[in-house]
């Protein structure tokens, strides 16, 4: 099935896909960073309709150029009603763009997913990607006097910035 | 405090209208956990309003880099602690499906029991607290006491009553011991008489009806645009639940229903949740006899590079001494790749996305937190509602500050 779903993603996006695999039935496509508004509008508008984007997040490949990748978890739902049956969910995407360590940046999604906007908050939080394009880009989880993005993997994982309190 | 003048002898008044800046939080009683909401109110009018989270972010991720798989387990317990066998089992889902493993038919069962129960308990307590936070002290009471009975199961079956610890990669921590099955059945008895009771003390309560109808409404594709799912968009109308949409473990196997509310307000909220542990207790009662008639098979997988062996074998013998020191210190050697799991938790969709680069340690450990994105939506709910509406559509909500923060 996730074969199926790649031949379909793969005409739609045509060479804007660099790279996909179906690996343990996860249909994942690795596309041109560059162009990544124009993939997510077209996967939302097309019939594919992937209407949800259910997760947004990065992984810093320290080491590998380009250096991080951020991830897009999509979910097509059908919300039109069936009687009595549940909602049903035909299928999921994983998409995929790398992202260089100099310039740090990528598009922002929040014009077509509401929900990019606190994800895409999240990710420059603790990762330090710069969403272009993000109405409000600031820090979330983390307080803004914080330095650094820890979950960078050359971040030292006992580093302290207490606000109040004894440093190390 | 803005005050009123007295009335200029003009005939005009002096009455200070300029909007008010209130923080709630970040340490409120109905905020629970910590979570900051800067007001903008006009009279007792919202609006406009920010919701600051992160108060209770821990490092959950930065945490599973640095330990092994299996270390990963107690920190997931510890995301939303209402419900910790499903955070439990949402991980090691994920784990298992990158190490392509099939699991013991009785595992699956027990699972799906367990996870099942850890719902009862994160339904009831928001149930309750709902009741308890719009100053209902009584229904408080009975949701905590058939809370209490849902806690004494968890800890017959892994020795902790919040942070369960309970699902293992490939397994579970242990058998499920003698007389659970019957003490089980008692209970459940004793839960659906005490929802029984909560359900004549509240659902048709003037004050409760009035706090709760046509509050914290916002339109169903506005929900799927937010990226909610759980009660939270079944209670706007759209049916989808993972245990349907994509079933996993037995529950193609198992017959329950998905209730749906129809305009989506905090009330539409409240009895979604109520049918929801009915629907819990019917999937349990259907767990039941399979458990009974598979006592006795295993519940891990049989390899010892992925479950280390039981203690009893443990203890007696040299191979299994050596396959469980090797399992702890070295733990499960995950091959190196990616996978994106999810399951239908009590506030939605709890996903991880994991990478693994082929050593002992968790690459990346990502948690899609049904909390974070349901939270979210929460100032377009609330904009031009009134002050006091914020709590019971909080309640809710049900966020759980150590989920969304991570």
């Amino acid at each position: 099935m996730a074969v199926e779903l790649l031949e379909r993603v793969g005409e739609l996006l045509g060479d804007a896909v660099i790279d996909s695999h179906a690996r343990l039935g996860d249909a994942t496509v690795l596309v041109d960073a560059g162009r990544i508004q124009e993939v997510l509008g077209a996967l939302r508008d097309s019939d594919l309709r992937f209407n949800v984007l259910m997760d947004l997040t990065a992984v810093d490949y320290l080491g590998r150029n380009p250096r991080f990748e951020v991830v897009y978890h999509l979910a097509s739902v059908d919300t039109e009603p069936h009687g009595t049956d549940p909602a049903r969910l035909p299928h999921r995407l994983r998409v995929k763009a790398g992202v260089l360590e100099d310039p740090c940046e990528i598009g922002s999604a929040t014009s077509l997913y509401v929900s990019a906007d606190w994800m895409e908050r999240e990710v420059w939080d603790l990762y330090g990607i710069v969403f272009k394009g993000h109405p409000d880009l600031k820090r979330i989880l983390l307080y803004e006097q914080f330095e650094g993005h820890p979950l960078r993997k050359d971040y030292p994982k006992e580093r302290r910035q207490p606000l109040i309190g004894p440093l190390n | 405090m803005v005050t009123a003048k007295k009335l200029e002898p003009g005939g005009k008044s002096d009455l200070h209208t300029d909007h008010q800046i209130l923080n709630m939080g970040p340490s409120h009683p109905a905020t629970h956990g910590t979570v900051k909401i800067v007001l903008e109110i006009d009279g007792e009018q919202i609006v406009d309003m920010e919701v600051m989270v992160g108060y209770l972010h821990r490092g959950f991720e930065k945490e599973c880099e640095s330990g092994t798989w299996y270390q990963a387990i107690p920190y997931t317990d510890r995301l939303n602690y209402n419900s910790a066998i499903l955070a439990n089992l949402s991980f090691c889902m994920a784990v298992e499906k990158l190490l392509e493993i099939e699991l013991p038919h009785r595992c699956l069962w027990v699972r799906t029991l367990a996870g099942e129960l850890s719902r009862m308990g994160d339904h009831l307590t928001r149930l309750g607290a709902a009741c308890l936070e719009l100053g209902a002290m009584t229904p408080f009471l009975y949701g905590i006491e058939a809370r209490e009975l849902v806690w004494d199961l968890q800890e017959m079956l892994c020795g902790a009553r919040v942070t369960a610890n309970y699902i293992r990669i490939g397994g579970l921590q242990r058998q499920v011991p003698e007389g659970f099955e019957d003490r089980m059945a008692q209970s459940l008895m004793r839960i659906e008489q005490l929802l029984v009771d909560f359900d004549k003390l509240v659902t048709a309560n003037r004050i409760f009806v009035d706090r709760f109808r046509r509050t914290g409404m916002i339109p169903a594709q506005r929900l799927i645009e937010y990226g909610v799912t759980g009660p939270l968009l079944r209670a706007a109308g759209i049916p989808l639940d993972l245990r349907k949409a994509e079933p996993y473990l037995v529950y193609d196997q198992l017959d329950f229903d998905v209730p749906v509310g129809t305009i989506g307000d905090n009330y539409d909220r409240f009895l979604v949740c109520q049918e929801e542990l009915a629907q819990s207790i019917r999937i349990i009662r259907q767990c039941l006899p399979v458990l009974r008639k598979t006592r006795g098979e295993p519940v891990d997988v049989d390899d010892p590079k992925i479950r280390w062996p039981a203690k009893d074998r443990v203890f007696g013998r040299m191979e299994e001494l050596i396959q469980q020191f090797k399992g702890v210190t070295e733990g499960v050697k995950v091959p190196a790749g990616e996978a994106y799991s999810a399951i239908e938790s009590a506030n939605g969709e709890l996903g991880f996305y994991i990478v693994s680069d082929g050593t002992g340690k968790p690459y990346k450990v990502r948690c899609r937190a049904p909390s974070f994105m349901n939270v979210a939506p929460l100032r377009e709910m609330m904009l031009g509602g009134m002050l006091a509406d914020i709590v019971p559509t909080f309640d809710m909500i049900n966020m759980i500050g150590g989920e969304c923060d991570r």
